[in-house]
């Protein structure tokens, strides 16, 4: 035991501290649950089961499968270019990839009503040919993509630096391909790190709101996402029917909570691994 | 780098600089610079007196001051508080501390539009928390302290998250050495261990505070979203939007971007500043 600090010190700051995270993070999180059970489990299923709560969830499922592929992509190639190589502008490009983290999520959604709202020449010529943006489903995702695109990069960036490209090299020396090196010497040490950026990624994805707000026009049916539809039912004053949809989303983000603690324990464990051999 | 004039890559053996630095730059340039310089042009086009009429309203400069004020105090709250969790998570071991060190991540995991509807249902008259208040004549939700409270929510992992770590660091060496030199527990931790855990502490309730500033949903609903008294600049943004003031809401996000900017540069500037220094102290 690392502390010395005398027994009543440890007790008053332990119950402080206790009492703190009850009120803070226990409290709300089993508020959600018993307001979504107030009138019984069938209320609750005919909640969950509504086809507004149905489109709702496919829609955000869809911006989720999409921006994790997206993620990866980007997440991989920004940190091979910034990790294994120097260039001018390299710090310009790892700020830029934090710049999500800075802004407002309503800003980030204002950024894209700017770019492709049909007020604008280049949002109007769109819509011309027939493709709508703004208050549409590409909207959604291209928001959903501007508040993710950080986390995946955010992991392998400094995972990847303090390997180095020693075995890499050594790879491309003896004749592999560039392809073969990546898919076979840097693939496998960065998976973990690589899931770890995409399961945080995807939870933002899934709970986004502020950013998918402003770019959605809240059209019930057709661009809701199911933050928003607890929104919607919230203002509607369908308090059972709002907390049973946010009910999901907090069953989520435990799962996320979870898997998110799985991994850190095995990558811990694989570190101490490499730090023996 | 090798210098200027020439903006080509140091030699490496490696291949894929250019296909991986390009796909990156085109993705970055697709969502973020090119929809930000849309934002720009439109903020650009208005005349000072537009950007000033639409920006320096009394209503928008009353949120402003409303927004500052209220991440301020979530964000020492949370110093405190934060503090005293991480302290707790680090040095003692309790029954179940590790399924609490990993609920610090629920406000960074909940979507913040339910941490917004269940905050605003505990802190209601009617609520868990709510009613007791009321007895004692203390009104929480739709006044500023409720946005205090979902503030609070939401910042808290910032604080731990920072703090961890640099507790972890503390060497029991020097609290030690403090001890023999006839320091009691008190005069150790704020003369040797405060000092050392400060530009953690400082940049997580920097950050805090930065990801307060532009925090919307956990916070609309518990707000009340009365003009001049408990509107969010969030929500001015939202509100010019939904009237179709494009550029009344470009101005107003121009403003709190530059506030943003500013935090960000800060919190780079204070880790930058806590790194130099244990470059030079180790």
């Amino acid at each position: 035991m690392k502390g010395s600090d005398p027994g009543w010190v440890r007790w008053v700051l332990i119950t402080v501290a206790l009492a703190f995270l009850a009120v803070m993070l226990v409290a709300p999180l089993a508020a959600v649950f018993m307001e979504a059970f107030g009138k019984g489990t069938r209320v609750y299923w005919r909640n969950v089961t509504d086809p507004a709560t149905l489109s709702a969830m496919r829609l955000t499922l869809t911006a989720a499968a999409v921006s994790a592929p997206l993620n990866a992509l980007f997440g991989l190639a920004a940190a091979w270019a910034v990790t294994r190589f120097e260039f001018p502008g390299r710090s310009l490009l790892v700020t830029l990839i934090d710049l999500p983290f800075a802004v407002s999520p309503v800003i980030a959604g204002l950024i894209f009503v700017a770019g492709f709202g049909s007020q604008t020449a280049f949002g109007g010529w769109l819509a011309d040919h027939g493709l709508r943006v703004i208050f549409a489903t590409p909207g959604i995702v291209l928001a959903t993509l501007f508040v993710t695109f950080p986390f995946v990069a955010r992991e392998l960036i400094p995972l990847m630096q303090e390997q180095g490209s020693d075995d890499e090299q050594a790879a491309i020396t003896l004749g592999a391909s560039g392809w073969t090196t990546f898919r076979r010497i840097t693939l496998p040490r960065i998976r973990l790190a690589l899931v770890y950026g995409l399961i945080l990624a995807n939870a933002r994805a899934i709970g986004e709101f502020g950013a998918v707000s402003v770019v959605s026009g809240h059209i019930r049916g057709v661009t809701n996402t199911l933050p928003l539809h607890v929104e919607i039912l919230y203002n509607e004053y369908n308090f059972t029917g709002a907390f049973a949809v946010a009910s999901l989303l907090a069953l989520f983000a435990l799962a996320t909570i979870a898997a998110k603690n799985i991994l850190e324990w095995r990558l811990r464990r694989a570190r101490e691994e490499g730090d023996k051999s | 780098m090798t210098g200027w004039p020439l903006p080509r890559r140091r030699y490496s053996i490696l291949p894929g600089f250019g296909l991986t630095l390009g796909y990156a730059s085109l993705y970055l340039s697709l969502i973020v610079l090119l929809p930000m310089a849309a934002l720009a042009s439109g903020v650009f086009r208005m005349s000072w007196a537009e950007f000033a009429a639409a920006a320096f309203d009394g209503r928008v400069v009353a949120s402003y001051r409303l927004t500052l004020l209220c991440s301020l105090a979530a964000a020492l709250i949370n110093a405190v508080f934060g503090f005293i969790v991480a302290w707790c998570l680090v040095r003692y071991r309790f029954p179940g501390w590790r399924i609490i060190d990993a609920m610090v991540d629920l406000p960074f995991a909940l979507p913040t539009a339910v941490s917004g509807i269940v905050l605003t249902a505990l802190y209601a008259p009617n609520g868990w928390f709510g009613a007791p208040l009321a007895r004692l004549g203390v009104k929480v939700a739709y006044t500023p302290l409720g946005i205090v409270a979902a503030l609070v929510f939401i910042g808290l992992p910032f604080v731990v998250r920072m703090a961890a770590p640099a507790i972890e660091d503390l060497d029991a060496e020097s609290e030690q050495a403090a001890a023999s030199l006839g320091a009691d527990r008190w005069q150790c931790f704020t003369r040797v261990q405060l000092p050392a855990l400060a530009p953690a502490l400082i940049s997580g309730t920097a950050m805090a505070f930065a990801r307060a500033l532009g925090e919307y949903g956990s916070v609309i609903f518990i707000a009340g979203n009365m003009p001049m008294k408990t509107e969010i600049t969030a929500l001015v943004i939202i509100t010019k939007l939904e009237q179709f003031d494009y550029a009344g809401a470009s101005a107003v996000a121009a403003v709190m971007l530059a506030a943003s900017f500013a935090m960000l540069l800060t919190i780079n500037f204070l880790e930058w500043r806590s790194s130099s220094r244990h470059r030079s102290a180790g």
